[in-house]
């Protein structure tokens, strides 16, 4: 049997989507009226509902304070019923601790922590349904709860996953590409000035390619952040109606 | 729009997985007709008057196959006489899923002409039809499924029938299920194979053994089964008779249960053909049995019988009709070129045209009960014994890939002008200075090396050898390169050249053609006047040749000492230094060994050949040989050094000992030693053996040596320890310097530009596994492009024996057989067997002596070297398989030896027997 071709002669990729083709987004704002933000995010099949808390006083260790900045403490986790196979994930493995420290990483770049000294923003985030790219989704997600909770940010933190195969980058790999021996990278971007919040990547690419992997990213962020925009446009403007 | 397909898979753990995946259908393939106002599409391949000739369907209308329509009749959708057919996105992907051969043809067709549809069958129809109602044009489903035919449109049997204007496209066809039942008759002849299920199993446990079914070349009723064993160990079961033969072809995998040791028997030495065409098919199975029981005898070789069959390794075999004793019959016989493939019955209503040609034929199944396969006709290749259909036959028979490229392959041209670009440049050196020029054998188009030799200031020599940077055009993985994977190396027959990348590659762009810019990839040494290497470096260049010369010309350059230009200086600088390489290699126990090449005078016009003569070597042929010694070694160095794992390299292993015996037993008759302890000492002692008023001794003994030596194989560094180059005498060897027309020094000149950091590395290329993989397919390509040589040298000796009648030659004793004596004459570089028994007549007494070895033929003795006349003339009775044969004049044997032709001019071809 043969394997899956990721691309075929005719540009065309397993789910009928070109290579530059992002899967449809679609985002709501305001899930939650307990928490300060929240936001709930479809990338095709992959689903994640972000909530945001704070900027609030540290709790627990009060030694951890910044005093010249926020502390962000990011929390990711799957929901049992996220995969094919039914599955107890518990909190604190490698692989969620490593995604929540990306996701630290990544909106420490990005949100304005020196407005807020000695203060903690919370950012938990949970996949509910994960079709590839839960790194991207997870980071699209909580930019809009961060929003929606009213935390000044640089710029949208917009998120993609990329993959490279047969001298093409495919842009926003949906979970079938993720597993079939594509070399996958993951960027996430402030568009506007389009400086990388954060690169990861561990696959085997040659350095020449690069330059081009990363170009594709950029270009598939900017067209999250452009969807992401118009969400939280809509949002508003249902706010302010509501409000008249 | 958005869908989402879900469903549930079992894994290979044997758990189920439930699988949702999202499915973007698009709305921006157009429908591809040039009838139609809707679509906004650039390009239609659908033609607006779509008419096929046909009695089923009368109105214009496009064809839609559906999958086992495709997988089942590819022979017939390939016709350029089918049209606008529109393959099914579904279909193309299911085709794929299940084999990958059709796939690959149906890729090639698309390219060339067809036109891909999307989303779910019916679907599609219902679109066409509404789609293109206004248009006057209607579609057509093509399936041989009873439920989809219900529904809707035409089985393939009747729409190909109703094609009026193509009665031969029916042939075709492959036997579908009822023609299948029609066939079958009461009588069981095979047993059954057993299921896939219990055949695993049986394996897993012992009980069957799995291998290669060869069969036998002489009798059809006995083969072998090559068992793969553990490690080294492999072993050889032998299969005798119909029964236990069951339905297996030459080369399928099979599964074999060893029969009980008492049953046992040896090969037996008969010659058997099966000339069943007479007979009724399944009428002689019980005097066959019969005929093979009496040749075996007690307690032999492992003997067994075929179980099942594993995997079928069928493919369209070329070969003559055997037409039919009755006249309206349509199902014939079909005799292989391959004495190794048994008759397959076909169904044809064309025999009559088909008589006296060559086709092909492709097996669709051997049911139990029949004596034959059955199998259907795949096309013609044109009359047997004509020049373009024999060339087509030993290419297709020798499996070397020889259609057109395809446009897909094509597509990865450079596209025309083609210039050198800065960023071409950003990586090479620019060489266009040097004084560079060929040397090649004359009318050569695909030049490859280029040589320059200047001296440099502190007194050294500087040479280098410039080789077409073909890795610069054919870039990895992409369909060129597969494409040129696959043929892995060019193949010259005779007049004809099969190309491995496309002619414009080939003949231009790579071409180091005198007095343009090419791309090369440079080797560069800094020498003293001993010829030592004082410095290598590999770099990607650009030159510009200043001459290209043929061998002769060169040669006639050195010698003129009144020239004194820089291409001759140069040359000479070159040819003094080659001279002492030599010198040292062979020093160093490089073997010179001698096989004749001939050469054909080919008559322009009418392509046949007019004279022959064995190939002439002069000083500048091993001028660039040693070069291309020296820069393939200096390469190997380098990329081992750089890639212990995955080096391509190319070895000769050492024969063993036993394979030299014949040559000692024949130097030894004439009282000469000849030492094979070593490959310096047999160098040596063929330097030297010599004997007084017979000056062709030597060459024949060289000539005997070669048919002792291993054949040399690529491998990957990774795989292998033993990298010695026996033949060469070099501890390390590899191929680098004709890129243009073998795969394997594209790759090394892969592996060294990563290694001199000139070009970006790619998985596969470190992959040794892969590498691995890649060196089996290319020596079995060189091995079989080698045999198409061959086959098409004698061919061509053929056609040339033909127009002589029988000639008178002389030549010598090359081995001495049991019955017969296997002569060589040096004129024509041709050999062939004088056979003393007959099968009509009794023969003459035969001694033969294995220890000389001698040959006793009533009084007189053959000894190998024996100086004898022979006639050569045309055997072409059977016309499938001509040969030249020989018959003896000198010495003068009663009975035996034939007089010498020159009184009676042969006037008339001898008749063809059938």
């Amino acid at each position: 049997m043969a394997g899956l071709e990721l691309l075929s002669d005719q540009g065309y990729r397993l789910d009928g989507r070109k290579a530059t083709e992002l899967r449809k987004v679609q985002a709501r704002m305001g899930v939650f009226a307990q928490a300060d933000g929240s936001a709930y995010l479809e990338q095709g099949n992959t689903k994640a509902l972000a909530v945001v808390y704070g900027p609030h006083e540290i709790r627990g260790a009060r030694s951890r304070a910044l005093h010249d900045r926020a502390i962000i403490n990011c929390q990711y986790s799957m929901a049992t019923f996220s995969t094919a196979e039914r599955k107890r994930r518990p909190h604190g493995d490698r692989k969620s601790t490593e995604m929540s420290l990306h996701l630290k990483q990544t909106f420490e770049a990005a949100v304005l922590t020196q407005l807020y000294p000695r203060s903690q923003i919370d950012i938990y985030v949970k996949i509910l349904q994960s079709d590839g790219g839960n790194y991207s989704v997870c980071v699209n997600a909580a930019t809009l709860a961060v929003i929606d909770a009213g935390i000044p940010m640089r710029d949208y933190v917009c998120a993609c996953t990329v993959g490279f195969v047969d001298e093409t980058s495919l842009a926003d790999l949906c979970y079938a590409e993720e597993s079939g021996g594509v070399s996958s990278l993951a960027l996430s971007l402030l568009p506007r000035g389009g400086q990388i919040a954060l690169v990861q990547m561990d696959a085997r690419l040659h350095q020449d390619h690069l330059d081009t992997l990363i170009e594709a990213a950029m270009t598939a962020c900017k067209g999250v952040s452009k969807v992401l925009d118009q969400v939280v446009r809509q949002h508003l403007q249902e706010g302010s109606t509501l409000r008249e | 729009m958005l869908k989402s397909k879900t469903f549930v898979k079992k894994t290979r753990a044997g758990g189920v997985m439930k699988i949702v995946r999202e499915h973007y259908l698009r709305d921006d393939i157009w429908c591809g007709s040039e009838a139609c106002r809707e679509c906004k599409q650039e390009s239609t391949v659908l033609q607006a008057e779509a008419c096929i000739e046909s009695n089923l369907c009368p109105y214009p209308h496009y064809v839609v196959p559906d999958t086992n329509v495709v997988l089942h009749q590819i022979d017939v959708l390939e016709d350029p006489v089918i049209r606008n057919v529109i393959i099914l996105q579904t279909v193309l992907q299911e085709v794929r899923h299940r084999s990958a051969p059709v796939y690959k043809r149906l890729k090639d067709m698309i390219q060339a002409k067809e036109k891909l549809g999307n989303i779910n069958n019916m679907e599609i129809l219902f679109f066409y039809y509404f789609h293109l109602k206004a248009d006057g044009l209607k579609v057509v489903l093509l399936t041989d499924d009873q439920g989809n035919k219900e529904k809707a449109e035409e089985s393939i049997d009747e729409y190909v029938k109703n094609l009026t204007a193509n009665p031969e496209l029916v042939d075709r066809l492959a036997l579908s299920k009822d023609d299948k039942a029609e066939i079958i008759s009461s009588k069981v002849l095979f047993p059954e194979h057993l299921p896939l299920s219990k055949i695993q199993s049986g394996i897993k446990s012992g009980t069957f053994l799995q291998g290669t079914f060869k069969a036998s070349r002489d009798n059809y009723l006995e083969a072998t089964v090559f068992v793969q064993g553990e490690g080294e160990e492999s072993t050889e079961v032998l299969i005798q008779g119909l029964q236990n033969l069951n339905r297996a072809v030459h080369q399928d995998v099979v599964a074999v249960q060893l029969l009980p040791r008492n049953q046992w028997v040896l090969p037996s030495s008969v010659v058997l053909q099966d000339d069943g065409a007479a007979k009724d098919d399944d009428v002689d199975g019980d005097e066959e049995e019969k005929a093979v029981i009496s040749a075996a005898e007690a307690a032999g070789k492992p003997t067994g019988k075929i179980v099942g069959i594993i995997k079928r390794n069928w493919r369209p075999f070329c070969g003559m009709l055997n037409v039919s004793q009755i006249k309206e019959s349509t199902r014939h016989l079909f005799t292989p070129a391959d004495r190794r493939i048994p008759r397959i019955r076909i169904e044809t209503r064309q025999a009559s045209t088909l008589v006296g040609q060559r086709i092909m034929v492709a097996i669709d199944g051997w049911p139990k009960n029949s004596r034959y396969p059955n199998g259907h006709f795949v096309r013609s290749l044109g009359s047997a014994g004509e020049k373009g259909t024999e060339e087509a036959v030993l290419l297709l028979e020798h499996d070397v890939p020889h259609q057109a490229f395809s446009q897909n392959v094509l597509s990865f041209l450079p596209k025309m002008p083609w210039g050198i670009t800065p960023e071409d440049m950003i990586k090479r050196q620019d060489l266009r200075h040097l004084t560079v020029c060929s040397v090649d054998p004359p009318g050569c188009t695909d030049i490859d090396d280029a040589l320059h030799c200047r001296e440099l200031e502190n007194g050294n020599l500087e040479v280098g050898v410039h080789i077409a940077d073909v890795s610069h055009f054919i870039r990895p993985g992409n369909a060129l390169d597969k494409e040129a994977a696959n043929r892995g190396t060019t193949v010259y027959l005779c007049g004809k050249r099969i190309d491995m990348v496309p002619e414009l590659l080939s003949s231009n762009l790579c071409s180091l053609r005198s007095n343009v810019e090419r791309l090369a990839f440079s080797c560069i040494w800094e020498m003293n006047h001993n010829a030592e290497i004082l410095k290598t470096q590999f770099t990607k260049s650009v030159i510009n040749s200043k001459a290209s010369l043929t061998y002769a010309e060169a040669q006639m350059r050195i010698d003129d000492t009144n020239k004194k230009d820089d291409i001759t200086e140069s040359l000479r600088g070159l040819n003094k230094l080659a001279k002492i390489l030599k010198r040292k290699r062979i020093e160093n126990g490089a073997l010179t060994l001698s096989s004749l090449e001939v050469r054909f005078h080919i008559d322009s016009e009418t392509h046949d050949p007019i004279d022959l003569q064995t190939k002439e070597l002069m000083e500048t042929n091993s001028m660039v040989e040693e070069f291309m010694l020296l820069a393939n070694i200096s390469v190997a160095q380098k990329i081992y050094d750089e890639f212990p794992d995955c080096a391509l390299l190319r070895k000769h292993p050492a024969p063993p000992p036993s394979n030299y015996d014949i040559l000692l037993k024949a130097a030894k008759s004439k009282n000469v030693e000849i030492h094979t302890d070593s490959a310096k000492a047999l160098a040596d002692s063929l330097d030297v053996a010599k004997v007084d008023g017979f000056s062709y001794f030597n060459t024949l003994l060289r000539i005997l040596a070669t048919r002792c030596m291993m054949q040399a194989v690529y491998f990957c560094s990774g795989m292998d320890s033993d990298f010695h180059h026996y033949g060469l005498a070099s501890p390390i060897y590899t191929h680098f310097t004709s890129p243009i027309r073998r795969y394997a020094d594209i790759i090394v000149h892969r592996l060294l530009a990563v290694a001199i950091g000139a070009d970006i590395t790619y998985p596969d290329l470190m992959d040794k596994h892969k590498q691995s993989a890649l060196c089996n397919n290319l020596n079995y390509r060189h091995k079989m492009s080698q045999y198409a040589q061959r086959a098409s040298v004698a061919f061509h000796t053929q056609l040339f024996f033909k127009s002589r009648g029988i000639l008178n030659e002389e030549g010598f004793v090359l081995f001495v057989r049991k019955n017969a004596i296997i002569v060589l004459i040096p004129k024509f570089g041709l050999e062939g067997t004088v056979f003393f028994d007959s099968k009509d007549k009794a023969g003459p007494s035969l001694v033969f002596d294995e220890e000389g070895p001698t040959l006793k033929v009533e009084q007189t003795t053959f000894h190998i070297f024996d100086k004898v006349k022979v006639t050569i003339s045309l055997d072409d009775s059977n016309i499938q398989h001509q040969k030249i044969r020989m018959a003896l004049t000198e010495p003068v044997i009663p009975g035996v030896s034939v007089a010498a032709p020159d009184v009676e001019p042969q006037a008339k071809k001898p008749k063809v027997d059938r």
